[in-house]
């Protein structure tokens, strides 16, 4: 009896509570961007608090953020599940990909409609020129220029295999972005690429996508990716969308967004609204961009001075711990910060977070901090070092009275190298989806569209001459007279 | 009084001061001389415990030095090196009294002695506000003496305090030092390389060379009975001395 009170008391509960927070993460590139809005719209309308997480990056990185909650959904395609999720060579029907992923916590909607395969792509005036019609027809044009996404470099269902399949062996192969190697295929500096067949720039920039004659391409087939965790309720309002795009309508919300360089705007076409910009004017969202971008600023320097000092400090006494010290700060700088992003990401205190972009960024502020005050405290003259000693300081008060306001100069120069290091490095915390004045830059890249990458460079160059002004005012507080004084 | 007992010190395989037995006297003005690497700055240094000896102890009124009691015995000993040692973030005042500050002695006796010591060494009060690059090598060497004295030390330890200064800079303090020694009358031990500043301000005079001490006594018993023909050869290379 008093079980089924509390059942009872347990079903009233979930039926009234109210619906929680769902966050929807997309990959880089137009397309998931457009369909992310879409889940926000009819999640929203279901009532539901939605965060966006835009442009996070590969697929990897998305499913590992789905798997550990970072993430409640997002938009992924069938073919890319089994190859890459999944990695079976065998073709998968969307049922047999359900039944799969179930077992891992995951649920899968029901195919939204299109198909959007990789294809490769060439000008449709040089293919006909060639002669190129089907990719077969490739064998025969060795030294043709491929300008390949680096996915679709690496992928299984990718450049590899397709060219062992169609015995290709391209001369000039190279990686380069999606969206720049559409310039580049414009320009002529390459003949072909790999595209999206819902792609909108393959209209717009009159290109051919070209026949997979020997069907190496998996179907792509769109789907959301869910936490069988989530409020069945979500689950019901994203259900609504599956069957409801198809080829063409999908191109048209693409195209539209790379018009209007509005995601929110093209996702409401689908619904038929009158558009309405979901973000506010261009000033508030530069605002949001700056104050993430000096967030992140503000606590990796913070970060790097509370440890990167002592650390100095310690740095300045010979022997091999200095030694130690020094060389990992300088290892630490000479790893690429997009590869450090992609090692800490799947650390499992880190993942998709401010955290991880802030902790890359103190990583990098080391260096020079460690490394000037190191310097600034052993310039210190020798008869200086003995007079502190020789007056009876204690080692702390020697340090703290006498060689730390020595060596300031020093020491709030390399603070700010490593501010403005770190206001450029930033830039790149919107790779993982933190946001920040890389944003723009980040979307603006991908649309390749000047104007939108300047909303983020302007204000993070003008950021960084900021700091730099903000900087000469400290030295001006911060760093006693004695030492500004000439002879 | 001072007391050096078999104390040694080496650097590595080098040695810089061989087993040494030395009695500074209470009160009186111990000038050590020689030339550059004798040893003479390294019994200055072990004596504030800048450096410890390889063997040997040292002890100050009757305390040994160590790395216990060292702190409290620098603070009994004022300590001034060549172009001074100054502290170049802190202004002339701020130099003389950071210590006293540290300490947390009262302000209105802190200023008192202040003023005390620019008479004692003719420095003008209205430098104390200078910064060490806004002031001339002479008064920097002042502003160390009086940081030196500030705690009224019962030792006071000179290292070659003069050798940075032009000839007419160096001859003023030179008297100007020997009227504080007399008026203060401390333990003072004096390094350097200059015989007629040595004979000058010294009650006695020790003589190393090679990490040995040679000779010690008056600059009479140096050069009346010399101990070898290093001695002779020492007093005869001082020109000054040698015309005089």
């Amino acid at each position: 009896m008093r079980s089924t009170i509390a059942t009872l008391v347990v079903l009233v509960f979930c039926a009234a509570a109210p619906p929680k927070h769902v966050i929807v993460g997309s990959k880089k590139f137009t397309e998931s961007y457009v369909l992310g809005e879409l889940a926000r719209a009819v999640l929203q309308d279901a009532g539901f608090t939605v965060q966006l997480r835009q442009g996070m990056g590969g697929t990897i990185i998305l499913w590992q953020a789905l798997r550990d909650g970072q993430i409640s959904l997002y938009p992924e395609y069938t073919g890319t599940i089994g190859e890459e999720i999944l990695k079976t060579k065998e073709p998968l029907s969307t049922g047999d990909i359900r039944a799969l992923l179930r077992e891992q916590g995951i649920g899968v909607t029901g195919e939204l409609g299109f198909n959007n395969t990789y294809g490769l792509v060439m000008k449709r005036n040089r293919a006909a020129q060639l002669g190129i019609h089907k990719i077969s027809d490739l064998r025969q044009h060795a030294s043709l220029r491929v300008g390949l996404t680096h996915e679709f470099l690496d992928r299984q269902d990718g450049w590899a295999p397709l060219s062992r399949r169609y015995n290709l062996q391209m001369d000039d192969v190279r990686g380069i972005d999606h969206a720049l190697g559409y310039a580049a295929l414009a320009n002529g500096s390459i003949d072909l690429k790999d595209a999206y067949s819902t792609d909108a720039k393959i209209a717009e920039n009159d290109l051919v996508v070209l026949d997979d004659d020997l069907h190496f391409f998996p179907q792509y087939k769109a789907v959301f990716l869910y936490r069988l965790d989530i409020d069945p309720r979500a689950i019901a309002a994203l259900e609504k969308l599956a069957g409801t795009l198809d080829e063409a309508r999908m191109t048209r919300l693409n195209a539209e967004a790379e018009r209007t360089k509005d995601y929110a705007l093209a996702a409401a076409l689908y619904f038929g609204d009158a558009p309405t910009r979901a973000d506010g004017n261009l000033a508030t969202k530069i605002g949001r961009w700056i104050l993430r971008h000096l967030e992140l600023v503000g606590a990796s320097l913070f970060l790097g001075i509370v440890i990167g000092l002592p650390l100095g400090i310690r740095a300045s006494r010979p022997g091999p711990v200095s030694n130690v010290i020094l060389s990992t700060c300088g290892v630490i700088q000479t790893i690429p910060s997009l590869a450090l992003l992609a090692l800490l990401v799947p650390v499992p205190f880190f993942g998709i977070s401010p955290t991880t972009a802030i902790f890359a960024l103190f990583l990098y502020s080391l260096l020079p901090i460690v490394r000037n005050t190191a310097t600034g405290l052993q310039d210190i003259p020798a008869a200086v070092r003995d007079s502190a000693a020789a007056l009876g300081l204690e080692p702390r008060a020697q340090l703290w009275k006498v060689f730390l306001p020595l060596a300031s100069r020093t020491i709030l120069a390399g603070i700010k190298t490593s501010a403005i290091i770190n206001v450029g490095t930033a830039t790149l915390a919107a790779l993982i989806g933190v946001g920040g004045l890389g944003e723009p830059i980040l979307s603006g890249l991908n649309l390749n569209d000047a104007n939108t990458i300047l909303q983020g460079a302007i204000p993070a160059a003008l950021l960084a001459l900021l700091v730099q002004f903000g900087f000469e005012g400290l030295d001006r507080m911060v760093i006693p007279k004695g030492l500004l004084l000439k002879q | 009084m001072i007391e050096l007992e078999s104390v040694s010190k080496k650097f590595g395989t080098t040695i810089a001061l061989h087993e040494t037995d030395l009695s500074i006297d209470a009160g009186k003005t111990t000038v050590l001389i020689g030339s550059s690497g004798c040893g003479k700055s390294t019994i200055l240094r072990l004596i504030i415990g800048l450096l410890e000896p390889t063997t040997g102890t040292i002890r100050i009124e009757g305390q040994r030095v160590s790395a216990t009691s060292v702190l409290a015995l620098r603070r009994r000993i004022g300590y001034v090196i060549q172009e001074g040692g100054l502290f170049a973030h802190l202004t002339a005042a701020q130099n003389v009294l950071l210590m006293a500050k540290h300490l947390k002695r009262p302000v209105a006796q802190m200023e008192t002695r202040l003023r005390e010591l620019c008479q004692l060494t003719h420095f003008p009060e209205n430098g104390l506000q200078r910064y060490p690059v806004e002031l001339s090598g002479g008064q920097r060497q002042r502003v160390s003496l009086m940081r030196a004295l500030m705690l009224e030390p019962g030792v006071l330890l000179l290292d070659e305090p003069f050798g940075a200064l032009d000839p007419m800079v160096r001859a003023r303090l030179q008297e100007e030092l020997k009227e504080i020694f007399e008026r203060l009358r401390q333990t003072t031990v004096l390094v350097t390389h200059d015989m007629a500043e040595a004979a000058f301000l010294a009650d006695r005079i020790v003589l190393l060379n090679e990490g040995r001490i040679v000779q010690s006594g008056t600059l009479d018993d140096l050069r009346s009975r010399p101990a070898s023909p290093f001695v002779r050869e020492f007093l005869n290379a001082q020109r000054v001395l040698a015309t005089a």
